[in-house]
């Protein structure tokens, strides 16, 4: 059936049956390029969607240290809550199996100098961790490492503009900042897409901060991360056992609301969550109903070209084609037509979807892209149900008696 | 070479059916040209079809070259046809978007010729009817004359045993009626079995007997001296 003399016979009809093949080629083309870049415009929204919520990331249970304002267990009310260096380690051991990392943050306002240049920055003195869960960006050499933190050094990390702002054009790499009346040097340059607050930051490491007060032990907020496949209901138990666990140490009545603070980021992830799946459904609902009419496209065709050709089958059998020989006839060129305007369609729609990247920002669409896997798929589909679209008919037509055939007209 | 007994034929229309042959018996010995005449519905061409396989026979046998044509398939029909039989029809039907020799050497690739061997047996046989410098042009750029010739051409390239024409001459003036007919008797003279229906006398004059049919029956079969075509031309 797959001789070298069929498919010459077959490009042959293609050939001489230019109109034919363009109208049955373009359907299936145009399908395909639809599909593509429907599908991409809707992985594009999502893009964008997910950015809104994933400047930061999703996984965050923060802790606050607040004023108790119950009694509990010989303590008064109104006692401050304070953490320590011995909490990290504590979580660390409690929560193995849910932590994927923790990190303190310690927050000060200051002014931060070099040469002549200076401005009041936020430094957060933080663990290395600190980068996963703000998503920082490193531009320019490294962030913080553990070693930082175990040799306290005076290391800095300092945000675009902060370098903008005291370097100007300069480069702000091995340079020393004074901040608070301390240098310290700067081994990094981050950009984040949180917005220009967030690039007007200095990290430096938490242990040089607790060394620089006094060598106190204190931190500010605890930040934990907890593993995304938890989920939801993983994320709440952690952030319970947590709260639980801290009150306990802390002796804060249990039912006291403002001696610890949680925020837990689960809840918006959530969210981000139900919106994106929905739009998968709506893209994939799109998508289908693409490729089916699609797929009705390629049958009305093979119905009009079986038609169209029913006395030229008719002469054929005459001639001694057997119904196999007019089935293969049929499919063949319908299979051939549809693989190659399909992947031409393809791969225009994916031309087009790269093309974008994000020139439709503004449409809320970034960057539209299309898997490979799903594209191929769609375009296979296509080709299957055109070629049993075009075997039914064709069926038809090798049945008929070629004395009927002959009298078409 | 041909064996008909007591061939019957009916259709169906709606409730009643209508019986168009009504026990044909009838043989044709090789090399002979034989014409079915009779005026319209009289069931010559429902005749040829059932010789060609294009249509079933209801009642009695029918043996081709000593086998007998009962209960095909579609797909032995189909096999038969292209082994046995060469057709020449009224409306020419040739494919439109085929040239002349594609036409020629349609046959031959359902018999699984290979591409160059099909092209030089074309290139014979539309030699043979005369028209190898028009082997690239397409159907609609020739004649009413030449399609025909075009037409003998493939009929005759699958070297089939019997040659079947359906009014042949029946979409042509008569000057080229002659010339088709010259072809077919050429052809004839080859030592070629062939068998057309007619209803004009003076084709039928041209052939070796004729056998009338009226009402379904054969009123008349008999064997007449040939008028030889080529005195027209």
């Amino acid at each position: 059936m797959f001789s070298r003399d069929n498919w010459k016979e077959i490009f042959e009809t293609i050939q001489k049956n230019k109109l034919r093949t363009f109208l049955s080629g373009f359907t299936v083309a145009l399908g395909i390029l639809i599909f593509v870049v429907l599908f991409g415009f809707g992985n594009g929204l999502k893009n964008t969607f997910s950015k809104f919520f994933e400047d930061d990331a999703q996984n965050i249970i923060t802790l606050f240290p607040g004023q108790t304002s119950k009694p509990y267990k010989g303590y008064k009310s109104g006692r401050r809550i304070e953490f320590d260096n011995s909490d990290l380690e504590d979580i660390k051991t409690n929560f193995p199996i849910f932590l994927e990392y923790i990190t303190p943050r310690i927050s000060r306002n200051g002014l931060v100098k070099y040469k002549n240049e200076s401005n009041n920055y936020s430094t957060r003195a933080v663990a290395p961790s600190h980068q996963i869960a703000e998503k920082t960006i490193i531009m320019k050499g490294r962030y913080l490492n553990v070693k930082d933190i175990k040799e306290k050094s005076k290391t800095a990390v300092i945000g675009r503009l902060v370098e903008k702002d005291l370097f100007g054009a300069k480069n702000a790499m091995g340079k020393y900042i004074d901040i608070a009346g301390s240098a310290f040097k700067v081994i990094g340059v981050y950009q984040d897409e949180g917005g220009d607050d967030e690039e007007r930051r200095i990290y430096i490491p938490y242990t040089t901060r607790q060394l620089i007060e006094k060598n106190t032990d204190k931190v500010d907020q605890i930040i934990v991360a907890f593993r995304p496949e938890l989920g939801y209901a993983g994320a709440l138990a952690l952030d319970k056992g947590i709260t639980e666990f801290i009150k306990n140490k802390k002796f804060i009545n249990p039912n006291d609301q403002n001696g610890l603070y949680v925020r837990n980021v689960a809840e918006g992830l959530k969210n981000t969550q139900q919106m994106a799946f929905v739009l998968q459904m709506i893209v994939g609902f799109v998508a289908i109903g693409t490729i089916i009419a699609g797929i009705i496209g390629i049958s009305n065709i093979m119905v009009f070209v079986v038609k169209e050709r029913t006395k030229e089958l008719g002469i054929r059998k005459a001639l001694g084609a057997t119904p196999k020989a007019v089935i293969g006839t049929i499919l063949l060129e319908s299979v051939f037509i549809t693989t190659v305007f399909g992947f031409i369609g393809m791969i225009i729609g994916i031309a087009i979807l790269n093309s974008m990247g994000d020139k439709l920002k503004d449409r809320f669409i970034t960057d539209p892209y299309i898997d490979m896997p799903i594209a191929i798929g769609a375009t296979i589909l296509l080709i299957i149900f055109g070629a049993i679209a075009g075997y039914i008919p064709a069926k038809r037509a090798a049945r008929i008696k070629p004395i009927v055939a002959l009298r078409d007209e | 070479m041909i064996e008909i007994k007591d061939l019957h034929k009916s259709y169906k229309m709606g409730s009643n059916s209508l019986h168009v042959l009504k026990g044909i018996n009838f043989s044709v010995k090789e090399g002979e040209l034989v014409a079915i005449m009779g005026s319209s519905g009289s069931g010559k061409s429902t005749l040829l079809n059932i010789l060609g396989m294009l249509d079933e026979l209801d009642e009695g046998s029918y043996t081709l070259d000593g086998v007998p044509i009962k209960n095909l398939n579609e797909t032995k029909a189909a096999q038969y046809r292209n082994k046995f039989l060469g057709f020449v029809f009224q409306s020419f039907n040739l494919i439109n978007y085929k040239s002349a020799m594609e036409n020629v050497a349609l046959p031959l690739y359902y018999q699984k010729v290979g591409r160059k061997e099909r092209q030089e047996k074309a290139l014979k046989y539309l030699e043979q009817v005369g028209l190898k410098e028009w082997a690239t042009h397409l159907p609609n750029e020739l004649s009413g004359g030449q399609k025909q010739r075009v037409a003998i051409a493939r009929a005759m390239a699958a070297e089939p045993k019997v040659l079947l024409a359906d009014e042949p001459t029946g979409a042509l003036d008569s000057k080229t009626s002659y010339e088709v007919m010259d072809l077919i008797q050429k052809i004839n003279d080859q030592g070629n079995t062939i068998l057309l229906v007619t209803h004009e006398p003076d084709i039928a004059d041209m052939c070796k007997r004729i056998v009338h049919l009226k009402d379904g029956v054969i009123i008349e079969d008999k064997k007449v001296e040939q008028v030889r075509a080529s005195q027209y031309v």
